[in-house]
């Protein structure tokens, strides 16, 4: 962070961060996207200043996450506040109150350790309402004797919020899942996956070579990279499409929408090659991807509930005890018949 | 586009309504609008949008509301399964935010 200085109140330096944020701050927001030094982008942990505050400006409270701490200050041009940012490892808000670290234990931790009621006259503490999760609000009061009043869910309605006296509308308390907020996360999704896809796709190349005469190069180019390009296509389409369709692709479980865009890449690809192939060979193997693509592409978008903001744990947990099975033994079947079309 | 919501008929979310006295601080905290409070008590209304985040539960004075919280990730629950464990998310994948 560029642009900080530092305040004297009450006998103690205090730093003060700008609320505009500069391209370093854009930038590493951007590479956080795409994992990159992601688990490292966090802030020191303590009280900051914005503008000139004084002992009546309000207390905000915030993940270490930068970009938790970068959206808050950006909405906080031209007024005076204190940020009081707790230790949650780096993690967002959100996630940082489901696993605790954005919590009533912490957050009374901090207001000790930082002397919170030798800054501010007053007893109020504006949090972000995804720390809900985590802090509970009669906790804290009984604990540190501050009162926590929960703040809009994104950090660009709290200028509106704090304008009508820190009164949210019901919009302002909701969480919805706009495309916008489905494609950001595509990034870290191709990120995180395609290494193992593209190792599998390795293996393919190197045993598609494999005949019954012992190992032929020429065949491990032709069969291997178009086994390949099948793994890489299915796995875009699903990392993809999987996001940006969601609301549209049919079924609630997210393994069933993933099904759907693996049928559609066979549709596009498998009739071709089902049509092109009248030897036995070429349909073991056109069977052994109508198995492993679906598998595939349902899988992987079977893992973007994580990312979501609205499946449920039981939800989940039932769609993976239905799913992963049913996506196991289709991607096993569909690779022993690849590997025996090696020898037939 | 109708909102989105997961699957029906599955989530462990609770509200007893003798003990709530109606101050509206599930309403306040839900993300998705499950709770309305009429007439002092509190309301499920929407119980298919409800998550299991336990926001609600976390901040009821009262006590009334439970709820089975935990994260609704396919990869937590998988790795709770391969180690045995309760679905864990590492989070060393950055999958949040």
């Amino acid at each position: 962070m560029q642009g900080i200085s530092f305040i004297t109140h009450n006998g103690r330096q205090i730093p003060r961060v700008p609320t505009e944020l500069d391209w370093a701050d854009r930038f590493g927001g951007w590479k956080a996207r795409w994992t990159i030094g992601r688990m490292k982008y966090s802030v020191e942990p303590g009280i900051y200043a914005v503008g000139n505050p004084d002992a009546d400006s309000f207390v905000y409270v915030s993940a270490n996450y930068k970009m938790s701490f970068d959206r808050l200050r950006s909405q906080l041009a031209g007024r005076d506040g204190w940020i009081l940012v707790l230790d949650t490892k780096g993690i967002n808000v959100w996630c940082a109150a489901g696993k605790g670290t954005f919590g009533t234990e912490e957050l009374v931790r901090r207001i000790e350790e930082i002397r919170l009621s030798e800054i501010v006259s007053h007893k109020t503490l504006i949090t972000p309402q995804l720390g809900a999760v985590g802090v509970s609000a009669h906790k804290v009061k009984q604990q540190s004797g501050f009162s926590v009043v929960y703040g809009p869910v994104r950090a660009e309605d709290l200028p509106a919020f704090l304008d009508a006296g820190m009164k949210a509308t019901e919009e302002m308390r909701r969480v919805t899942f706009p495309l916008k907020d489905r494609v950001v996360l595509i990034p870290v999704e191709l990120v995180s996956w395609g290494k193992y896809v593209v190792l599998a796709a390795a293996c393919f190349l190197v045993l598609a070579g494999l005949n019954p005469k012992g190992y032929s190069i020429s065949v491990a180019m032709s069969d291997g990279v178009r086994a390949v390009l099948f793994l890489l296509i299915s796995f875009l389409s699903a990392v993809v499409l999987g996001p940006v369709l969601l609301p549209w692709l049919p079924g609630r479980p997210f393994s069933v929408k993933g099904l759907w865009i693996g049928l559609a890449v066979l549709l596009a690809g498998g009739l071709f090659l089902w049509y092109h192939t009248n030897t036995a060979d070429g349909r073991l193997i056109a069977a052994a991807w109508v198995l492993m693509i679906p598998a595939l592409t349902s899988f992987v978008v079977l893992n973007f509930t994580g990312a979501s903001t609205y499946t449920s744990l039981s939800g989940v947990k039932r769609e993976v005890k239905i799913a992963v099975p049913i996506q196991l033994v289709c991607a096993a079947v569909g690779i022993g018949l690849w590997l025996v079309g090696r020898f037939v | 586009m109708a909102r989105l919501q997961y699957l029906k008929n599955v989530v462990t979310l609770n509200l007893d309504a003798d003990k709530c006295i109606g101050c509206g601080k599930c309403t306040e905290v839900c993300p998705h609008g499950v709770f309305v409070v009429e007439d002092r008590k509190a309301r499920i209304i929407d119980r298919d949008s409800c998550m299991e985040c336990g926001a609600c539960q976390n901040n009821c004075p009262a006590d009334a509301i439970s709820v089975g919280k935990g994260v609704g990730c396919a990869q937590a629950v998988l790795s709770g399964a391969i180690r045995g464990t309760e679905p864990n998310c590492d989070c060393s994948k950055g999958c949040c935010d």
